[in-house]
């Protein structure tokens, strides 16, 4: 078999092409710049809180960031507040959003080391808090995103969405990261066997913090950018990138069973998600209908995915 | 080695307790037969999908789909079951049956249930859309009436968390057939070697979790007496945190039915208590989560070495 065909994100990337493809054979209004360019731009935040939760699942079975809705819409609530639509304030909101997400992950990570919670419960547990902080500080309010800060994440450089920008800035530097790097190989390490990982020195404790501290980050950028994207935060913004950034690790051809993650393919999976939607959207299926068939085709994809992986 | 890591069943009571406690001493009017029945009013449903939950952690699964279970066969019951009782009947059993299907195919196929399970919870959720697109349907009057009984003693809500505790603790701690299930997330390989089959072993825990998704549809139904797609979402998380709370670990098959019933029930009260306490609206889900972890946080304390080596 050519080498190409046993890449794990080539799945996703297929099934990204074929609704694409799929969308633009029945659709009569929208051509396929457009699609496209809502694809890089919807799947930029789904690639953002992706690739953050691959850097967890890669931890190993069990490991997975249940608070990335509650980190998200948290702070995207506080930067936006901080800012409160004042010109040149874009770096301070930036920060704010920087620091909740260390915040919400460090939080997280003492919970799993020092409470020695299983990290689904854990990060669940801490997710209601940050929810509630959330609702205590937005109380209903919408503040809108600074001028220069919603043109910049609506915008396009270049024909690229600037959200896409980021994100795959985001995304390459994890890659080289783990591909490169000696964390990278850590990460990988403490996944496979992490008591194999700590006989030969890796300091798994420290990997493991990162990629907590790493995921709540990644949410609370995307969260950030999700805002100033839809002018403002909402309390329930998050919600749907719960299963999202679970879903995408999976059909981009992450190992659930942990120590092997896979970049490309989020971006792939991502795509697919936004794709999906859209196609049916197309095809004027109805919200139920449209909720049973992606339902149906991600099942499909990780069955093609699995069976693919067992023979290879 | 403490008397809490020897009988695991322990903490969850006392957490049960102690917030009972609390509770009665801050609302002493919570101490009667309307009382209790007022605190735990909504703990039946979830005591039952936390059943189901622990049925799939059981074999080392997650089910993340269960909420959205839970919400269509709210929906079928509150549309079918009420309007024509066979057919309705023969969908839920319809909904068992795929359930079941849908562990063998997990197992079969080596697929990871947390993805699967995810998938799945699209395909409830939409069925569930097509049901009722809009809150409404009624309950049927027979399961209104279960859910409304008033027995002698003790109210409905905590007869019937003792008859489920009863049961499933019978089923699974008990029977050899309970054994064998627990074995199969113990050791998988040792249960194939003795001549059991996994896939129909996976099969038959996510039957039962199906049966007992599709009763806590029924029981939601019988008390709020009509239904829409969204009524149980939040059952996965809670189900999920009801298991651990009640003693039950990811990994190993070891979980305990009449822990998860305990878990539920703080679950229930946890919510109850929080709005006694006056506490601002905005706080009351964060307030939740912080007596998960400080439950939590109890098991670390008392089970000692046990509980810091996993």
């Amino acid at each position: 078999m050519p080498n190409v065909l046993r890449r794990p994100w080539l799945w996703a990337w297929l099934a990204a092409a074929a609704t694409f493809a799929a969308t633009l054979a029945l659709g009569s209004g929208r051509g396929a710049g457009g699609l496209a360019y809502a694809a890089l731009s919807f799947g930029a935040f789904a690639a953002i809180v992706g690739v953050g939760q691959m850097l967890v699942i890669t931890l190993g079975p069990g490991n997975v960031d249940l608070s990335i809705p509650a980190t998200m819409t948290l702070s995207a609530t506080l930067a936006l507040k901080a800012m409160d639509g004042a010109p040149d304030t874009v770096l301070l909101g930036l920060g704010v959003a920087l620091l909740v997400g260390l915040g919400t992950g460090m939080a997280n990570f003492a919970l799993i080391f020092l409470l020695r919670l299983p990290p689904i419960i854990a990060t669940l547990a801490a997710s209601l808090v940050y929810q509630s902080l959330a609702i205590w500080s937005n109380r209903g309010l919408r503040v809108k995103p600074p001028q220069a800060l919603a043109e910049f994440a609506t915008g396009r450089t270049l024909e690229i969405p600037n959200v896409a920008l980021v994100g795959l800035a985001l995304s390459i530097g994890v890659w080289i990261v783990l591909e490169r790097g000696v964390w990278g190989r850590w990460l990988l390490a403490a996944g496979q066997n992490p008591r194999a990982a700590r006989l030969a020195g890796v300091p798994v404790e420290r990997v493991r913090a990162t990629a907590y501290l790493s995921v709540s980050v990644f949410a609370a950028v995307a969260g950030f950018l999700l805002a100033s994207f839809s002018g403002g935060a909402a309390l329930n913004m998050g919600a749907e990138y719960l299963l999202m950034s679970i879903a995408v690790v999976i059909i981009g051809g992450t190992s659930i069973a942990g120590g092997f993650s896979n970049v490309p393919g989020i971006w792939g999976a991502a795509f697919f998600m936004f794709l999906v939607v859209s196609m049916l959207n197309t095809y004027g299926a109805g919200a139920g209908a449209r909720s049973v068939l992606t339902g149906v085709i991600i099942i499909g994809i990780v069955i093609a995915a699995s069976s693919r992986r067992n023979h290879a | 080695m403490t008397l809490f890591s020897r009988y695991r069943i322990l903490l969850p009571i006392a957490s049960l307790a102690l917030l009972l406690a609390v509770t009665f001493y801050v609302q002493p009017r919570t101490m009667s037969y309307f009382g209790l029945n007022l605190l735990f009013n909504l703990a039946v449903p979830i005591a039952l999908a936390t059943i189901a939950q622990m049925l799939i952690i059981m074999v080392n699964d997650i089910d993340l789909g269960i909420g959205a279970f839970v919400s269509l066969a709210a929906c079928v019951a509150a549309t079918f079951l009420e309007q024509s009782p066979l057919i309705g009947a023969m969908i839920m059993a319809a909904l068992i049956l795929s359930y079941a299907l849908m562990g063998a195919m997990i197992h079969a196929l080596a697929l990871p249930a947390i993805v699967v399970t995810l998938g799945m919870s699209f395909v409830w959720g939409g069925l569930a859309l097509f049901l009722l697109p809009s809150p409404g349907g009624t309950s049927p009057a027979w399961l209104r009436a279960i859910m409304t009984v008033k027995p002698p003693l003790m109210p409905m809500a905590l007869v019937a968390a003792c008859l489920i505790a009863g049961v499933t603790h019978w089923l699974i701690a008990r029977a050899g057939i309970g054994t064998v299930l627990r074995g199969v997330g113990g050791n998988a390989d040792a249960v194939r070697r003795a001549g059991w089959s996994l896939v129909r072993l996976k099969a038959l825990a996510y039957g039962l979790a199906g049966l007992f998704g599709v009763l806590a549809g029924m029981a939601l139904v019988g008390l709020t007496t009509s239904a829409d797609a969204n009524i149980a979402l939040r059952y996965t998380l809670l189900s999920i945190a009801g298991v651990i709370l009640g003693g039950g670990e990811f990994t190993g098959g070891k979980v305990s039915p009449a822990g998860a019933v305990i878990g539920a029930l703080t679950l229930a009260l946890a919510a109850s208590f929080l709005s006694f306490m006056r506490l601002s609206p905005d706080w009351q889900i964060g307030a939740q989560g912080a007596i998960l972890i400080a439950v939590l946080a109890a098991r670390l304390l008392f089970n000692g070495r046990d509980g810091a080596r996993r």
